[in-house]
């Protein structure tokens, strides 16, 4: 966001030559055309998804409705990206910790690479890792979970055979959103003031206290973004959680390690639409909408969070 | 969130510290007097979790609650010793240490034993078959993933030449020409454009081309690329404005002090200074959309043959055939399944490949004083 380094530099009383005049325009251009393109997603996709919103109850696939086909959907991606986030953002800001306060510089610097590795994994590959290896791996602890805390509504079980879970579907997500969430609050954690830092050493602080008095108080709000973004990840992963549950879907229910689970709007479009005609397209287009939507908001107020704090570590700079 | 000035950090630091050490209590135990435990304290603990989780796993656990376990009490057993010997306050410092480092190498399970996998089991297929014949007319075993590379090949390719452009100049604009209120909204749409799921991007093209095309069920190579170039445009402007941040604003007046226009300047002297760090740029983009699989799933679709016109119909692309070799599997499904995992094998194969050209040109060719 810092001032570009050229304006400064801008030749003065110089007449303007074509060659000058075609090429800004095109940078001009290309910008703007962003813009449109930004425009047109939320525009096609409104136009495509109209027949959808206006068609009767009864010919929307399920025979009650658009909201009514949307909303179990909405509910399947926000509890499985929210479980996921749970799960990955103590291990992202431990990560985070270790990488920049605990590992020594050359070897956190290599951690960072290989934690970069994870980000680099096509999502079709975590899928079948989820479906072969993960939910095999699990299965047994959910049918410990259902016998023995069962009265819990999360593990109410019965416990599903294969392990191919919603459980399982968002430790995968998990793991693909930790990459972003990590790299984001080392970032934070580095930026620290290092006199703050050395100050608490100084009065006589443990590592553990300084961290907690000089750093955390610092990063809260990067890793409170980081972890939006990464939930604005898990909104949207399509593959992996559409591989680990392929067609088990029942609806809104909170039980996360049965065999009928709740699917995600994503999940169900991968799904469908290779096969889907008609008033279906448009119905599957219309839940694309609805996830486009949910998914800007979330970055949109993440980076907004980046953004003031980027301007405000500047100016304390 | 609401925090605007630096000053709310600077007293939490100051305060807080004393703070952990109340004036009443007895003086902290980290002076002289106290014990301390020796240096391989740490070292021995590690030891003891690895040789526990070994001797269970020996025993018939499984693998994963046998690191569990192991860690867990070399943990409580440091912790317990620690506050015994070093007090309190060390003892929590050591138990976040050992928290910390177990949020590490939790981390790094999932990374090994995924690897592990898809070369385990990609390994299986990956022969001159698989490399050289499509699946056409394959019912059962053989068959391979020659229409699938090109397919991938040819739609990345041109998605590639419609990002880089677009990219570039869009880039070029923000830090050459931009500057104003519409700069500035740019920069913030294009971070937030990075986070627009893939699969609405395919949705978006092929809403897009439904309508213009009016034709419904259209499937093309084509449309897959535009769909894979709206999440590759954002990351090559990001990468492409980082770069000509870093272009020293001295060489800009040279050049202005000899008279060159500005154009001119940023072709022959801004875009070769920042050259290296655009190729690795663009060599980053595209790994990251080579793998993508639900856009290409619902604009591009799944053949059994070699299509290499990307504006007739159908292509198969390598993350798709993955997913169809593995949901659709036929008889016998395990031929089927090891032609998927080959498929994903030989996906981040390129991807690293694609990592370490990146790295390697940017290294090879980084200008010099620029970092």
């Amino acid at each position: 966001m810092s001032a570009p380094v050229a304006t400064a530099a801008r030749p003065t009383g110089a007449r303007r030559r074509p060659g000058d005049t075609a090429f800004s325009g095109a940078a001009a251009g290309s910008a703007v055309l962003i813009l449109l393109v930004l425009a047109g997603v939320a525009l096609f996709l409104l136009v495509q998804a109209f027949p959808a919103i206006t068609a009767p109850a009864d010919e929307v696939p399920g025979g009650e409705g658009l909201a009514v086909y949307v909303v179990p959907l909405l509910f399947g991606t926000v509890l499985s990206s929210l479980v996921a986030l749970l799960v990955a953002a103590p291990f992202a800001v431990g990560i985070a910790l270790f990488t920049s306060h605990y590992a020594p510089r050359r070897l956190s610097q290599a951690l960072g690479y290989v934690v970069d590795l994870l980000a680099a994994v096509p999502s079709i590959v975590f899928g079948l890792w989820g479906v072969f290896v993960l939910a095999p791996t699990l299965q047994p602890a959910y049918a410990w979970l259902a016998e023995n805390v069962g009265w819990i509504p999360f593990f109410a079980g019965p416990a599903s055979a294969t392990g191919r879970t919603i459980f399982t579907a968002s430790l995968v997500l998990a793991v693909m959103i930790l990459p972003i969430v990590t790299a984001l609050s080392r970032e934070v954690f580095l930026q620290t003031p290092r006199l703050h830092e050395e100050a608490a050493l100084a009065l006589g602080a443990t590592r553990w206290e300084m961290i907690r008095y000089a750093v955390i108080p610092y990063g809260r709000s990067g890793v409170i973004s980081a972890s939006m973004l990464g939930l604005g990840r898990a909104l949207g992963e399509t593959m992996a959680v559409a591989l680990v549950l392929s067609g088990s879907a029942v609806g809104i229910t909170f039980n996360l390690i049965s065999s009928g689970n709740p699917t995600t709007i994503a999940a169900n479009i991968a799904l469908q639409f290779p096969e889907a005609t008609g008033l279906d397209v448009n119905t599957l287009i219309a839940t694309g909408l609805v996830l486009f939507v949910v998914t800007f908001a979330v970055n949109f107020v993440a980076r907004a969070v980046v953004n003031r704090r980027k301007d405000f570590s500047g100016a304390a700079g | 969130m609401s925090r605007t000035s630096p000053p709310p950090a600077a007293p939490t630091a100051a305060q807080g510290a004393p703070a952990a050490v109340p004036p009443g209590q007895r003086p902290p135990s980290l002076g002289s007097s106290s014990g301390k435990l020796p240096r391989w304290a740490p070292g021995a603990a590690v030891g003891l979790a690895v040789l526990l989780a070994v001797a269970l796993t020996a025993t018939g656990t499984s693998p994963v609650l046998a690191a569990v376990v192991g860690a867990a009490v070399a943990t409580l057993l440091l912790v317990g010793v620690s506050r015994a010997v070093e007090g309190s306050r060390r003892a929590t410092d050591r138990l976040v240490t050992c928290l910390v480092t177990i949020a590490f190498a939790g981390a790094l399970a999932p990374l090994v034993s995924l690897l592990w996998t898809v070369v385990d089991r990609g390994l299986r297929r990956l022969d001159g078959e698989f490399l050289t014949f499509s699946m056409l007319g394959v019912v059962g075993e053989g068959g391979g993933a020659y229409h699938a590379m090109m397919g991938t090949l040819i739609i990345t390719l041109i998605a590639t030449l419609i990002s880089v452009p677009i990219g570039v100049m869009t880039a070029i604009y923000l830090v050459e020409y931009g500057g104003g209120k519409l700069a500035r909204w740019i920069t913030f749409l294009v971070d937030v454009m990075t986070g627009i799921p893939s699969i609405v991007a395919g949705l978006f093209a092929i809403a897009f081309f439904t309508l213009v095309l009016d034709e419904p069920g259209v499937r093309m190579g084509v449309i897959g690329s535009v769909a894979l170039s709206v999440l590759m445009i954002p990351i090559v402007v990001r990468s492409v404005e980082e770069m000509l941040k870093i272009v020293p604003a001295e060489l800009r007046e040279a050049s202005y002090a000899l008279g060159v226009p500005k154009w001119l300047t940023i072709v022959k002297v801004v875009l070769p200074t920042a050259a290296s760090g655009i190729a690795s740029g663009i060599t980053i983009a595209i790994a990251r959309v080579i793998g993508e699989t639900a856009p290409l799933l619902v604009t591009v679709g799944i053949t059994t043959g070699l299509n290499l016109n990307p504006l007739d119909g159908r292509m198969a692309t390598l993350p798709v055939y993955a997913y169809y070799q593995f949901t659709q599997p036929g008889v016998p499904a395990e031929a089927a399944i090891d032609r998927a995992w080959t498929a994903a094998l030989l996906l981040i194969i390129i991807v690293m490949l694609l990592n370490v050209v990146a790295r390697v040109v940017a290294r090879a060719l980084a200008p010099k004083g620029a970092r």
